[in-house]
């Protein structure tokens, strides 16, 4: 099998920081060639600069043999490179046929021919075995079927080396697993895949080969069948990672978070969250797995005092904190890291130093006779900059500068060293790389230990598996069973986050060993 | 109580509506092509004021009123051009640089009218459009009265309609039109040039609001008088939005705005305050807005300039 593409000593300088340093890639006929890196590592810049989004300062790339110059998309998709953007490039109001076809349209005479369109869209559909309705619009697409229609337009395009951005990270686990024998039957079918991501169980599961980047360099390129997730994490980090967290026991103390038939719910009616009752005690982690939209949003929010409760009571230390306002609920001893930092945690044009108080900008020491005490504020951030290691160490740095990881430090920092009495971590991992995980996971545990009740929500089943002392499935708005971690297997939290009933999953296994006696 | 149903139902109302409509339908479908393309386009008043001062100027020298409409279309394209190069160009704001043509419009229009004409106020009387007799539509009894005799140009803005839909979503140029105006870098990513097609669409939106401003100055009167688009370039506006942004919906908007101008102009002679009436079609506006059509939600692109990269 040849190499369909090179890219050598590829250099890319963007006003503050080397994005590219001489990185060298390349890529086989019909293999999948996986390039992983922590956010900012260089990855998307490299395979952007191949797609001719951004122009490269230095280096070659050869593609099939011959030396290229991309200087536009347009001579990539002649080149039949495609790819397919973290960020879909997708018409919302358009359907499925006209993204695919915009910009090399099949036309009857100065006119679109719709019909052609169409059956040219079912043909690529059955022969990729990739279903879509070619005249569905698109905004009523799941995000998982939105990602087709960029597979299906990279494949209109007659691609047979197509790029993927990070296409797992909005995908739910299903999803993935659909995308992966998608990936499988391209492959199998002569096309060559890079595939863009920072989560090396993917990698594992997927990929032939893998090259991984760090700071803009190329650390290494290894055969998939011979390295480990240790050995790619390292590479990745650059140095030893603890993929595991370590913890001892968990001291359950007093009952600090109680729900009795807390029911939620959203705009119109619907129940989201149905009759829920938790307790979570201090020095206890708790985790609620499930897959997401299942109600578990709307039971975090609830919590918070961010949205109203249709039914049932919220305690918290023992006060009835049903109604309360966001601002008390915190100020009565809870922290919480929301699920999507942009939208709840951070405010993206503000300072560090700035995002480091939200929520506590109007109390001692942070004011100081009804205005802003900046030595305060700019301590406060030193210090928490430094215990966090969030990075770059500049606190009057807007938020928006900082990769994901850092972004998502800013946020626990703030919450954790309020030492709340209930933590609530929704989703506190997502879009962030290996080393950044390993340090949150540790936090996570720290605050535990010192006492905090800590509530976790989480899509990601080995964060549920690793960090909780005793996991909560949530499905359908509704906790379906809380057990001790000692009961836990992947294959049960599964099986239940798919709807099965516990009682079900028991009666399976005892005739599933049965038959295997 | 009985004269006003008469009225509202009379042909003639109906006919005057649909003269009264005319310039706002080709404004407006010029206004569906800017913002389609991406591009808020609050100078159609401006370019429709340039429009009816050109075309009456050109059929004063060449005594030939058509040529005025190619003259009006050019000069409503050059202002579109100077908005497309501030708005797409140097990414500037573009309700900001629509206002600035607005004003500029009015002032250099007054200027012109004097510097040309030694007149305050209104130019001397040019040779205009005639009415035309359509043969087939004439001998329709009811719809004769409506449609059977009109000026060429009300029956062009009806074919405009039809013209600018099937350009919109029939053809390729249309749905890279779409596409550019909602999401700019996705069409970008497949090869279509944003600038180039958000360039051609101000232009456009120029020429054919330009073209309506012709029918006021060289169809529905015989000159041009300072200001004479009375903020009819915000009503056009208004049935862009009306409409949500397609040219049916737009016409159904300006046809409305049209026959409430008509009726107004009907029902001052029963004793209405005339300021009454006039707010009609402005307060119609408003609460079609608000209320009937639900939001309305328009490219998604509209009024922010496309940086590559």
């Amino acid at each position: 099998m040849g190499k369909v593409l090179e890219m050598r000593a590829i250099t890319k300088q963007f006003p503050r920081v080397l994005a590219n340093d001489k990185v060298d890639f390349d890529l086989n006929h019909g293999e999948i060639h996986a390039l992983v890196g922590e956010n900012g590592s260089g990855k998307s810049t490299l395979m952007s600069i191949l797609y001719g989004l951004y122009q490269k300062d230095g280096g070659e790339i050869i593609v099939r043999g011959q030396p290229v110059q991309i200087t536009e998309p347009r001579q990539a998709i002649d080149l039949k490179i495609g790819m397919v953007f973290q960020h879909f490039m997708l018409i919302e109001p358009l359907t499925v046929a006209e993204n695919i076809v915009l910009g090399s349209e099949i036309r009857k005479g100065p006119f679109l021919d719709h019909k052609r369109m169409v059956s040219e869209v079912e043909r690529l559909s059955e022969e990729y075995g990739l279903k879509i309705d070619p005249n569905a619009k698109v905004a009523d697409l799941s995000v998982g079927l939105q990602q087709r229609v960029e597979i299906l337009k990279a494949l209109y395009r007659g691609a047979d080396i197509l790029i993927l951005d990070e296409p797992t990270a909005v995908l739910t686990p299903q999803e993935v697993e659909d995308l992966f024998e998608v990936l499988n039957t391209l492959k199998s079918k002569g096309t060559s895949i890079v595939f863009i991501t920072h989560k090396i169980k993917e990698v594992l599961a997927v990929s032939d080969r893998v090259s991984v980047l760090r700071r803009g360099k190329k650390i290494g390129t290894k055969s998939t069948a011979e390295t480990n997730e240790q050995e790619l994490a390292e590479m990745m980090v650059g140095r030893v990672v603890l993929l595991r967290v370590e913890k001892g026991p968990a001291k359950p103390g007093r009952e600090v978070l109680r729900l009795d038939g807390v029911t939620v719910k959203d705009q119109f009616g619907h129940v989201k969250v149905n009759n829920v009752s938790l307790t979570v005690r201090s020095g206890e982690v708790l985790g609620i797995a499930g897959v997401e939209g299942n109600g578990q949003s709307e039971l975090v929010e609830a919590i918070a005092g961010l949205t109203k409760v249709a039914g049932g009571s919220i305690h918290l230390s023992n006060q009835d904190i049903t109604g309360w306002s966001p601002l008390r609920v915190r100020r009565a001893g809870f922290g919480l890291v929301p699920e999507d930092r942009h939208r709840r945690g951070l405010v993206l044009d503000y300072s560090v130093a700035d995002n480091l108080i939200l929520g506590l900008h109007g109390s001692k020491p942070f004011v100081h006779n009804g205005l802003r005490s900046e030595k305060k504020i700019a301590e406060h951030a030193e210090e928490l900059i430094r215990d966090y290691d969030i990075r770059p160490p500049v606190a009057s740095q807007p938020a928006r500068a900082l990769s994901g990881g850092n972004q998502q430090k800013i946020v626990v920092a703030r919450e954790f060293t309020q030492n709340p009495d209930l933590l609530i971590c929704s989703q506190p991992t997502r879009g962030v790389d290996v080393g950044a995980i390993e340090f949150i996971h540790q936090q996570v545990i720290a605050q535990r230990d010192q006492g905090a009740a800590v509530l976790l929500v989480s899509a990601e089943l080995d964060e549920v598996l690793s960090l909780s002392d005793r996991v909560a499935v949530m499905y359908n708005g509704e906790i379906v069973n809380v057990m001790p971690i000692e009961e836990v297997t992947e294959h049960k939290l599964g099986f239940l986050m798919l709807g099965g009933r516990p009682e079900e999953y028991d009666a399976n296994e005892v005739s599933g060993s049965a038959d295997q006696d | 109580m009985g004269d006003v149903i008469a009225m509202m139902f009379n042909t003639a109302v109906f006919a005057a509506a649909l003269r009264m409509a005319t310039p706002l339908i080709f404004a407006a479908l010029g206004g569906i092509f800017s913002e389609r393309s991406g591009v808020v386009n609050i100078a159609l008043e401006g370019m429709m004021l340039t429009g009816a001062f050109t075309a009456m100027f050109v059929t004063y020298h060449t005594g030939m009123p058509w040529v005025g409409v190619l003259g009006a279309m050019l000069a409503g394209g050059l202002i579109g051009l100077i908005h497309a190069i501030f708005c797409v160009r140097y990414r500037a704001n573009q309700v900001v640089t629509g206002t600035a043509i607005n004003i500029f419009a009015g002032g250099l229009t007054v200027f012109l009218l004097r510097f040309f004409f030694g007149t305050a106020g209104t130019s001397p009387s040019v040779t205009t459009i005639p009415d035309i007799t359509l043969p087939v539509l004439s001998s329709i009894p009811w719809i004769d009265r409506i449609l059977g005799r009109q000026n060429p140009l009300v029956y062009l803005a009806l074919v405009a309609v039809v013209v600018v839909h099937i350009v919109i979503y029939k053809t390729p140029w249309g749905l890279r039109l779409r596409a550019v105006g909602e999401h700019p870098r996705a069409a970008d990513t497949v090869g279509v040039n944003v600038f180039k097609m958000r360039y051609i669409s101000v232009v456009i939106s120029g020429a054919l609001a330009g073209l309506g401003g012709t029918y006021l100055s060289i169809a529905h009167l015989s000159r041009f008088s300072e200001g004479m688009t009375a903020g009819r370039g915000f009503i056009a506006l208004a049935a862009v939005i009306f409409g949500k942004w397609t040219p049916l919906g737009a016409l159904g908007a300006c046809l409305f705005f049209g026959y409430a101008d008509a009726l107004q102009m009907r029902l001052q002679d029963i004793g209405i305050p005339t300021q009454f009436m006039n707010m009609l079609p402005y307060v119609l506006t408003m609460v079609a807005l608000a209320g009937f059509i639900g939001r309305a939600v328009g490219p998604k692109a509209s009024g922010e300039p496309y940086i590559k990269g």
